[in-house]
């Protein structure tokens, strides 16, 4: 779909509806849709080779295709094609079949024919493609049966892996671009703002500032110019929401950004993208361009007399550029480092001009708001905290993707009902929340509702989204090390404490996970976290101490352990392991020694081995891989 | 997972072209401040890490003093300032992975290729070894990314398995290398 997709422009709103129903009708009635996962989780996995199995078979079967939409297609007609992410990366490479709402998972090129022959021509589910229970067997034909997907809610990502990202035809058909139709002809700047601010929605990059305040204060700054910007910079680990959203329906971040770009007046926006997610750019690309020849971006849009282009900038990997200040410098081709707010970018932000920046789910929020009304936005979530969040829920957890959950949902039903508990029969221990910036949750948050401010009443933030579970067998001083690494590498340098203290409490923590930590050291590391938080310019100084705090709050046992006992307690610390291996229970079968990467262990066939502590790096695959349970840790 | 990777070979003209080709990029995207990140990355997409003379020409090309594109240069992560392998291994180093323990798969991975503490980039430019902060294919923990291409779930085994792969790619190529001579 790299040629013009309509043929013409729409120059009205009668002719942007006019399209919707012969797009809606071409996708719901008249042929059987094969939509392959084309995210970047799947497309990993092997889908491309999915798609091109299951489009060979079709034309080997005689099967006739839809190569366009809109073009007349006889019944029985299949058409397959690339979606976008459906969350559930787990079990991928998924294929959905409409209209039947079928939903396969772990498929593979070969299976093409089983697809095509009972589904295509029968009407039949697969049945050893359909997702099953592990605990019971039970199997579910449907997306919707699946306890990963029961308890969700679909704003957001409703469309992500029902529609075709790269055809423009299929976002108008499920309602796209209508919401800017309503905007530029029947409601004012101050009408859109209104409705974002009663809706109560809030950025969703971490912050939760309320959008329609930024939206206000950028429309009633005085200029020539305004900016708005899309922040794609999704540098948190462990958070891939706004990469799905990208990947999965671009034209709804394009949309928001015009509408916002109509709310404040402005012309021209810029989607600032990890240059690490080449597949996003490449889809936002091929949207714009869709989106331009079809009047819905660039001049007059839809006839009317806004006009609004969209540029995209790679970003070159730099954490900090994901503060607003810091990538407004980075687009205008400096370091990116954060300055001091006042100025807010509403007032001055990129090349001088009032700019509104909100982050990509933010946006892809706006154009439901405009259609289903503040009034339906605020039905959904918690009053403080209308609407949905996605998370990315990863880890130690059974089921793990992409999550869209109404705001206020407790930890337990996502990490339990939704995640479907701790893998290998492990116990729960935490879930670290909001990457380098957040903080980890225990047992006793279980009831916890996620919204903003439950979250930062017990010292976490909801941040971009990311929830990484974890088990038994992690060490929360580990972690706290794992994240201080992090925001120590990609501090800017420009606030001392942050630059020196980061460094500082890296050491600190290095000593004590390596087993030189004292007493003092835990108190000192406090200190320096403190000190931190209050003496840091942007968000990253500021909350760079938050894992430290909060594993200090509720393990604060583990880290004395390590330091007065000698001990981790999780046993995850390499420096308090000795591998050793049993001679009574080994049988020399040589297997740990042919695993073991930096052949640490030698022996005789058929004798006892034996571990050279000077090479071995105590990665612990030998006690893995051991069935006789002759490693000793 | 027997599917090659694609690699982009360094282009090889003399220092005259490199300049033109830098030429035609500052051309195409404009000799001002907010194109230069632009222009670092397409000249780090054709040489596969940005030479020193590369610098300093683009600071004369957009009017800036070279200290301040060394400044943004050496700022992003993505920027290489030194000539990078053939194959550019990258491990993933969000928490997702961390969790997963990605730990086995870096020190066997080290320790496969002969690197030394410190040391990314292997003797014979085969391969560079970076662990990067995290690249959002956290549902697939531990990944691998191997010159744009994502590997997910990975294990030592499957690794080792990749490698051997690129070996006997590489071998195959030297053969038909000699055979032409």
């Amino acid at each position: 779909m790299t040629t013009a997709v309509l043929g013409a422009a729409l120059s009205s709103p009668a002719d942007l509806i006019a399209l919707k129903k012969r797009a809606l009708q071409a996708l719901e009635s008249g042929c059987t849709r094969l939509v392959v996962c084309g995210g970047t989780g799947c497309t990993s996995n092997g889908s491309r080779q999915v798609l091109d199995a299951l489009n060979a078979e079709l034309a080997a079967r005689g099967v006739p295709l839809v190569a366009d939409l809109l073009e007349e297609h006889p019944d029985g007609a299949v058409r397959a094609g690339f979606g976008g992410c459906s969350g559930f990366c787990e079990v991928g490479p998924i294929v959905r079949v409409f209209p039947a709402n079928f939903f396969y998972v772990r498929v593979r090129p070969q299976d093409a024919a089983a697809i095509v022959e009972r589904t295509v021509l029968n009407g039949e589910p697969v049945e050893h493609l359909l997702f099953s229970d592990e605990a019971t067997g039970e199997r579910f034909a449907t997306r919707d049966e699946i306890p990963f997907y029961r308890e969700q809610a679909g704003v957001v990502l409703a469309d992500c892996g029902v529609i075709e990202p790269e055809d423009i035809r299929q976002y108008i058909a499920h309602e796209g671009y209508r919401a800017l139709a309503s905007c530029l002809f029947g409601m004012t700047p101050e009408d859109v703002v209104r409705e974002v601010t009663d809706a109560g929605l809030r950025g969703r990059g971490g912050g939760g500032f309320p959008t329609g305040r930024k939206w206000e204060l950028t429309r009633r700054s005085e200029a020539s110019k305004k900016y708005i910007i899309c922040n794609a910079d999704e540098g948190d680990p462990g958070a891939f929401m706004d990469r799905s959203i990208l990947e999965g329906n671009p034209h709804a971040v394009l949309e928001g950004m015009a509408i916002a770009g109509y709310a404040v007046g402005a012309d021209e926006g810029y989607i600032y993208c990890r240059a690490e997610y080449p597949l996003a750019v490449q889809r936002l690309r091929v949207a714009i361009r869709q989106a331009e020849e079809a009047r819905l971006l660039g001049e007059r849009i839809l006839g009317s007399s806004f006009d609004f282009r969209i540029h995209i900038k790679e970003g070159a990997g730099a954490f900090v550029c994901g503060e607003e200040t810091a990538l407004i410098s980075s687009i205008e081709g400096r370091r990116g480092m954060p300055s001091p707010k006042p100025p807010f970018p509403a007032q001055s932000g990129l090349f001088g001009m009032p700019t509104v920046v909100n982050n990509v789910e933010t946006l892809a929020n706006v154009p439901r708001i405009i259609l289903n009304g503040a009034g339906w936005f605020r039905s959904v979530g918690v009053p403080s905290s209308p609407g949905t969040k996605v998370f990315a829920l990863t880890g130690d957890v059974v089921n793990t993707g992409l999550i869209e959950v109404p705001m206020g949902a407790t930890l337990k039903d996502v990490v339990f009902k939704i995640g479907g508990g701790i893998r290998n029969g492990r116990k729960f221990k935490t879930v670290q929340i909001g990457g380098p910036s957040g903080g980890c949750l225990t047992e006793e948050h279980l009831d916890l509702a996620l919204d903003y401010d439950s979250l930062r009443s017990v010292g976490a933030m909801v941040g971009s989204g990311g929830l990484v579970v974890m088990d038994d067998s992690t060490c929360m001083v580990e972690v706290a090390r794992f994240f201080m690494q992090f925001t120590q590498s990609e501090s800017c340098g420009k606030c001392v404490l942050c630059r020196e203290g980061t460094r500082r409490m890296l050491e600190i923590l290095e000593k004590i996970t390596s087993g030189r930590g004292t007493v003092d050291d835990v108190g000192l590391l406090e200190e320096v976290a403190i000190a931190v938080r209050d003496g840091s310019l942007c968000g990253l100084g500021k909350t760079a101490p938050n894992p430290v705090l909060s594993t200090l709050r509720y393990f604060r046992d583990e880290y004395l352990a390590h330091v007065v006992d000698g001990v981790c307690p999780a046993g995850a610390c390499q420096a308090f392991r000795h591998y050793s291996i049993d001679p009574e229970k080994c049988k020399g079968c040589t297997l740990c020694a042919k695993k073991c990467p930096v052949g640490a262990i030698s022996g005789e066939l058929k004798q006892p081995h034996t571990i050279d502590p000077q090479t071995c790096v105590r990665c612990g695959v030998c006690l893995d891989v051991c069935r006789l349970g002759a490693v000793v840790a | 997972m027997t599917q090659a990777v694609a690699v982009r070979e360094p282009a090889q003209d003399a220092a005259g072209r490199r300049f033109e080709r830098i030429q035609q990029l500052v051309e195409e995207y404009g000799a001002s401040r907010s194109a230069l990140i632009p222009i670092l990355q397409k000249a780090q997409e054709e040489y596969r890490y940005l030479p020193e003379e590369i610098l300093t020409f683009i600071a004369t090309a957009l009017d800036l003093p070279p200290s301040t594109v060394f400044g943004v240069a050496t700022f992003y992560a993505q920027f290489s300032l030194e000539p990078v392998g053939k194959y550019v291994i990258k491990v993933c180093d969000g928490t997702a992975c961390h969790v997963r323990k990605n730990q086995a798969l870096i020190s066997s991975l080290r320790s496969r290729l002969g690197l030394k503490e410190g040391q990314k980039t292997t003797p014979d430019m085969r391969y560079t070894l970076e662990i990067v902060s995290c690249i959002g294919a956290c549902a697939l923990a531990p990944a691998v990314v191997i010159n744009d291409r994502v590997y997910g779930q990975m294990t030592a085994d499957k690794m080792k398995a990749v490698l051997d792969e690129i070996e006997r790619v590489e071998a195959a190529a030297a053969g038909d290398g000699k055979e032409e001579q």
